[in-house]
């Protein structure tokens, strides 16, 4: 791991148009995110938690381009996606590939297994030859886990977790730097997460690979991350490696996050204190006034109201959004 | 405590075109009074189908319950004719769904969903059924109810409909409420907020509850006793505790040990179960598990183990469940 950053976000800002329109006046705004920084370096995985409606798929989509910013500045090997020329762009958002979140519909149902991943092999010239292509895409499966014989296969004749897989060698036929991981697991059963997980892990040690991770699963994050950014109401309130965030969280939104998840073991679960967030997300319409944690936070005060807080460094590599920290 | 709910040998089936899917295979198993139970397992596993023969919403002619008893309150729930059903069925056991969008009449305003039931199924007038409906709403923890009677489920947020769901099951004090992944769709902070709620309500007017989850922390914070499925049959049970502490099937271990946990030191790779989830169609012949079984012998795939003793009110069904339990110390 170096420590120059693959991939730098600042200031991202995704603001979506609703209503409005010819008689409606000015449309309302959702700001899905609003003002993101951070950035990855390369072969290391950033997890980005954060509970559905904080803007982490949004800032994952507008990494890969398939959103286009507001505003701000998504950097990655040190150049400007939204700088680049369309031809530049294309060769740039190959090394950029995205894993989905459902196996389901991220596969086309009319393709075998084994035109799905050479499509993307045939489309870029990465592989012209035809034969060269179907042993490639032997490779890839192998990479992935699979079967040479499962290029036959349609995605229906398949599990979940194969299908996943799928997903995967997929990406990876594309020789990416940087993978954008939307919820790789969130939709398999419990048994087959952790051979995704595993795998995943396996190839980036195998090809050096860089993982944003969005999820919301507290304990899978965890596992797989190096560093840690917490997202609430399109706004990240904290980011450090991850066994600060784990061991020694700031920010009273984290701290109720890593509280809400249930341990599996009654013994423990019977022993521990629980901090139980009352109320509900606001709505990203109308999202309260300075903090946006303010409603729910269990130590806010009367400041808390009127000053939005600043992303600030507590200390070295870990930075809290809150003024009582 | 007194058994409520007694399943016994409980038989349903599917007939697909790929032949006849046996979702639940002879599974056995009993609610008490007061307290909460848990079905455990994964996609196909049949704790879905479990929950819904009960209530006997297997959906005909493709589904049906071949062989069995659901003995409820001393009666046969199989036998009954589908009016006195109809009186079973959200009157004495309460139902919560996982997906409280598609569960809710879109076109209904939440007020007149609540008093359908309560005019229904109690013979209240409308005006008794509107006040004990705004009673339950507060019961659930929704303000300003009467407002909120007279809004449609689309404006409501995902947990404020599974808050509504709640108050639907609870509004004929049930003796039971079958609640299906009740938090699977909703965010972490707003299910430890269901949960709670649950938990709550459940002691406070003493209903027993059956939880049907694959989230084994869920079940570890929720549950009294534990039921662990896998294709179609119960593979283990015992008290929650015994089966955290020590599990003796080997599926039921490899679940606990694939999980990554906050509350201990990060392992440097996960431990899965191997394999595929089973195909319900074309099950191996014995044990269900042995393809994926890390403990699994030569007799495993010939014979069918069953349910047996491993402990104080501690079944498994597995042959090698002592060789497992000398391998693996507490």
């Amino acid at each position: 791991m170096t420590d120059a950053p693959i991939l730098e976000v600042r200031n991202l800002v995704k603001h979506f148009p609703i209503g409005g329109g010819v008689f409606g006046g000015p449309p309302a705004l959702i700001k899905a995110v609003d003002g993101v920084s951070f950035s990855i370096r390369r072969g290391e995985t950033l997890g980005l938690v954060g509970e559905s409606g904080c803007g982490k798929t949004t800032t994952g989509r507008c990494i890969l381009q398939l959103e286009k910013p507001t505003a701000g500045e998504i950097l990655f090997e040190g150049r400007d996606l939204a700088a680049l020329p369309e031809g530049e762009l294309r060769k740039v958002r190959r090394r950029l590939q995205v894993i989905f979140q459902d196996p389901y519909s991220s596969l086309n149902p009319r393709m075998t297994v084994g035109q799905i991943i050479a499509e993307p092999l045939a489309v870029h010239r990465i592989v012209p030859d035809r034969a060269a292509r179907a042993t490639r895409v032997r490779e890839l499966l192998g990479h992935a886990g699979l079967l040479p014989a499962m290029a036959r296969r349609y995605p229906h004749e398949l599990s979940g977790g194969q299908r996943q897989r799928v997903g995967i060698a997929r990406a990876l036929a594309m020789e990416p730097a940087l993978i954008v991981c939307d919820e790789p697991v969130s939709a398999l059963d419990v048994s087959i997460q952790a051979q995704i997980i595993n795998l995943l892990e396996e190839l980036q040690a195998e090809f050096g690979l860089t993982y944003l991770f969005v999820a919301h699963d507290l304990s899978v994050v965890r596992h797989i991350s190096d560093r840690v950014a917490v997202m609430y109401l399109g706004k990240i309130v904290e980011i450090t490696d991850r066994k600060t965030l784990y061991e020694d969280p700031q920010h009273p939104y984290t701290k109720a996050l890593l509280s809400a998840v249930p341990i599996p073991d009654p013994a423990v679960e019977a022993g521990r204190e629980r901090i139980v967030l009352g109320g509900e997300v606001p709505s990203p319409l109308n999202p309260p006034s300075g903090c946006v944690f303010h409603p729910r936070c269990p130590i806010a005060i009367s400041e808390c109201r009127g000053e939005v807080p600043a992303l600030r460094e507590i200390r070295e590599d870990h930075r809290v959004a809150c003024i009582r920290v | 405590m007194d058994v409520l709910l007694d399943v016994r040998d409980l038989h349903t089936q599917f007939t697909t075109s790929s032949g006849v899917v046996r979702a639940v295979d002879g599974v056995s198993w009993d609610v008490r009074a007061g307290e909460t139970v848990a079905l455990v397992g994964e996609s196909g596993c049949g704790k879905s189908v479990s929950a819904l023969s009960v209530m006997r919403l297997v959906s005909a002619p493709a589904g049906r319950i071949t062989e069995g008893r659901i003995v409820f309150k001393g009666r046969d729930l199989l036998t009954l004719t589908d009016d006195d059903m109809r009186k079973v069925r959200g009157r004495e056991i309460g139902m919560i769904f996982q997906e409280p969008m598609t569960s809710l009449n879109p076109v209904l305003t939440v007020g007149r969903q609540l008093t359908e039931t309560l005019e229904i199924h109690l013979g209240m007038t409308p005006t008794q059924a509107r006040a004990r409906a705004g009673e339950i709403l507060g019961l659930v923890g929704i303000s300003d109810p009467e407002r909120r009677l007279r809004q449609y489920p689309h404006q409501f947020s995902g947990g404020m409909r599974q808050r509504i769901m709640i108050a639907m099951a609870l509004s004929c004090n049930p003796a039971l409420i079958l609640a299906d992944e009740p938090t699977t769709a909703l965010d972490v902070t707003i299910q430890a907020q269901i949960l709670e709620l649950l938990k709550d309500l459940s002691r406070k007017l003493g209903v027993a509850m059956l939880i049907i989850t694959h989230n084994l922390g869920v079940v570890a914070r929720y549950a009294d006793r534990v039921n662990v499925m896998y294709a179609g049959r119960i593979v283990e049970r015992g008290t929650a505790r015994e089966i955290y502490a020590h599990p003796r099937h080997p599926y039921t271990l490899g679940l606990l040990r694939s999980v990554p946990r906050l509350d201990e030191p990060r392992k440097a790779r996960l431990d899965p179960i191997s394999g595929q989830p089973p195909d319900l169609t074309r099950l191996p012949p014995g044990c269900a598990f042995a393809p994926r079984c890390s403990f699994v012998a030569e007799r495993c795939r010939i014979d069918r183990p069953e349910l047996a003793l491993v402990g104080e009110a501690h079944t498994a069904a597995c042959w090698e469940s002592e060789r497992l339990a000398v391998q693996v110390p507490a």
